[in-house]
């Protein structure tokens, strides 16, 4: 079995290598240098038999993965045809009538979609402003207590609701703010009226930022954590001989250590300016109203699942995601310019 | 984290506020759990004298655990959202880990592509419908594996996993390689053994999304005989619905079709959270290496 592994076939590469980049000393030491040099950049055998005799096992590994990708992520990307379609189930994508961009231009007078699509925007706007800074000044917090087992101990805690569903989440506010919950119980108690946050629509989007924020600030500190702890502390030291106070020293050195991390995340939450998540608003949906809690996901499910318009739900989705990746390419090209890395490199 | 020669000592009244406000913090996020389990562990005296959640222990009593395992749709639940789980965990951790090692090496035939091809699913979904008809095109509905294959691999954990895989030094593999090893030998006897941290992590998110999965099993699973149990926590807990209407008439007209008692209501909630606070103590020392590395280099 081990026959068939690296080294045998590998010597058998080496033997057709004519690669001329690669160094010839690299070539007389044979495999395990190849593999050495490989780290940085691997010198390529000149054929692509060889270089398949050569990863065959590699690439092998690769195999489920990628076929698992391209069978439930770029399969069903090529599926979002049927925007472009009036598409039956019973008909299949093959024989459904073409409709070119119908289906957009209903999208455009839906009011509904409107009406969705300004929910999610507000929602996002109102947790960028709200909730986006709170990891922010909560890893700076943790980052102060310098007693290890504290630290571990507080750190545990507040990343600990990430791993609870959403279905536990909601249920849970229920429980505390719900009509029948313990704020309205203890309100009850003291003589006044009991209230119901939760299916208020005035203050829904309240609601969902602190239901946002109980289950996820904790475990957003993690990523400002670890640009905390790459920060030289050199220079925190050197402020201070400068004189520098405390308030200082966080406003020159921690912050701007921050920076890249903070513009990184702040891309990303561009690109998923369309994307508030679904469980959240799928389950409050009901309780709340479609006025407030309807946003762009949860009015694909309900247009499309049930009342069987596809293409629409579709043309809806695609209109989603084209918007969210324009977003993202604008925001890296915006992060480029002053300046810092981005999510992927300029090419 | 240690304290530095630099640092002056924190005021009184800074740390005084540091430690009411963390405190206040961790007593947010604990509070209602605490609640939670203990009304699920109160007779229902208890919990019709505080009249909602139970904030000071009363008498004890398992009854609403009895009452819940014999109703028999909480115990197929759990047992669907376990079994759902373990396989998950198992085929989501073998596919990754295969990968994001097949993928640690630059420079090998396709790397480029195939990696590109990984890290561009960052970027695009492919939206609910195209990926509803690809489900139910392939004849999943209402099966399990629609709740395991689409998300079997997730980009973001093979990075990690890739990422801790490159940073183990060529060194050690490449001795193994000289003496002959293939390259599952290599993966399975030297590069899995240094990376229990890694596979940890990210055997805990997948499980936990696992465990969690809602909105997949509203989407393909028609069947409620087939549901998960955050299925019914939503619709026995969140919803507040009979558990044994719809069932059969006989027990709506026997009285049944009032809403679990609180009691009971709680104690769905804590069987789903207590599997995820069972393990996270576990994994959670791995968290801070294992994410930081997918953070930095991903």
């Amino acid at each position: 079995m081990l026959r068939q592994g690296g080294t045998v076939e590998d010597s058998g590469a080496a033997g057709d290598l004519t690669a001329p980049a690669a160094p010839v000393s690299t070539r007389r030491r044979g495999p395990l240098a190849r593999w050495r040099a490989g780290r940085a950049a691997r010198p390529r055998p000149a054929t692509f038999g060889a270089r398949l005799r050569r990863d065959w096992q590699l690439l092998l590994m690769s195999v489920p993965a990628i076929g698992l990708l391209l069978v439930f992520h770029y399969v069903p990307l090529l599926g979002n045809v049927i925007a472009f379609q009036d598409y039956s189930p019973y008909v299949g994508i093959k024989d459904s009538p073409w409709v070119g961009l119908a289906n957009f231009q209903w999208l455009m007078l839906d009011e509904s979609f409107w009406q969705a699509t300004s929910n999610t925007l507000t929602i996002t706007a109102f947790q960028l402003v709200f909730y986006f800074p709170i990891p922010i000044v909560l890893a700076i917090l943790l980052d102060s207590v310098i007693r290890p087992r504290a630290r571990l101990f507080i750190q545990s805690i507040v990343y600990m609701p990430h791993f609870f569903s959403w279905v536990l989440v909601v249920t849970l506010f229920q429980q505390m703010f719900g009509g029948a919950g313990l704020l309205s119980q203890i309100l009850r108690e003291n003589g006044r009226s009991g209230i119901d946050i939760m299916t208020n629509p005035d203050t829904f989007i309240l609601l969902v930022t602190a239901e946002s924020v109980w289950k996820d600030a904790g475990w957003g500190t993690i990523i400002f954590l670890a640009a905390l702890a790459a920060i030289d502390q050199n220079l925190y030291e050197a402020a201070a001989v400068d004189g520098a106070s405390r308030w200082r020293r966080m406003w020159h050195i921690t912050l701007p250590g921050l920076r890249p991390v903070i513009i990184l995340l702040l891309i990303l939450r561009l690109g998923d300016a369309l994307n508030v998540g679904f469980e959240q608003f799928f389950l409050q949906r009901d309780a709340v109203g479609r006025e407030a809690a309807e946003v762009l996901d949860t009015f694909v499910y309900w247009r499309t699942l049930l009342t069987g318009e596809w293409s629409y739900g579709a043309a809806a989705g695609l209109v989603k995601g084209l918007v969210g990746l324009i977003l993202i390419v604008v925001a890296n090209k915006v992060a480029h310019r002053f300046g810092e890395q981005g999510i992927y490199k300029r090419s | 984290m240690t304290s530095a020669s630099w640092a002056e000592k924190p005021s009184a009244v800074g740390r005084t506020a540091k430690t009411l406000v963390l405190t206040l913090i961790a007593a947010a996020i604990l509070f209602p759990v605490y609640m939670v389990v203990l009304t699920s562990l109160s007779t229902q005296e208890t919990v019709s004298r505080a009249g909602g959640l139970v904030t000071v222990p009363g008498e004890l009593s398992f009854a609403a655990y009895e009452q819940v395992f014999a109703g028999g749709v909480v115990t197929r639940a759990v047992l669907v959202s376990l079994g759902v789980t373990v396989a998950g965990t198992a085929i989501s951790l073998v596919v990754t880990t295969l990968a994001a090692y097949g993928l640690s090496r630059p420079g090998t035939l396709l790397h480029r592509p195939l990696l590109f091809l990984v890290l561009l699913t960052f970027l695009f979904g492919p939206g609910m419908i195209p990926k509803y008809l690809v489900v139910s095109g392939l004849g999943l509905i209402d099966s399990y594996w629609s709740l395991i294959l689409p998300v079997a691999v997730t980009a973001f954990n093979l990075v990690v996993m890739r990422a801790f895989f490159m940073s183990i030094p060529a060194e050690v593999t490449d001795s193994a390689r000289v003496d002959g090893a293939s390259e599952f030998t290599i993966l399975r006897r030297i590069v899995l053994p240094m990376s229990k941290g890694v596979v940890a992590v990210i055997a805990l998110l997948y499980a936990v999304g696992y465990w969690n999965a809602f909105f997949d099993a509203v989407l393909y699973l028609n069947d409620s005989a087939k549901w998960p149990l955050q299925l019914v926590l939503r619709q026995y807990v969140y919803q507040g619905q009979s558990m044994f209407a719809g069932q059969s008439g006989d027990s709506v007209a026997a009285g049944h079709s009032l809403p679990p008692n609180l009691a009971v209501q709680m104690s769905i909630v804590v069987i789903a959270l207590v599997p995820v606070l069972f393990v996270y103590p576990f994994v959670q020392k791995h968290f801070t290496k294992g994410v930081f590395i997918g953070a930095v280099k991903g």
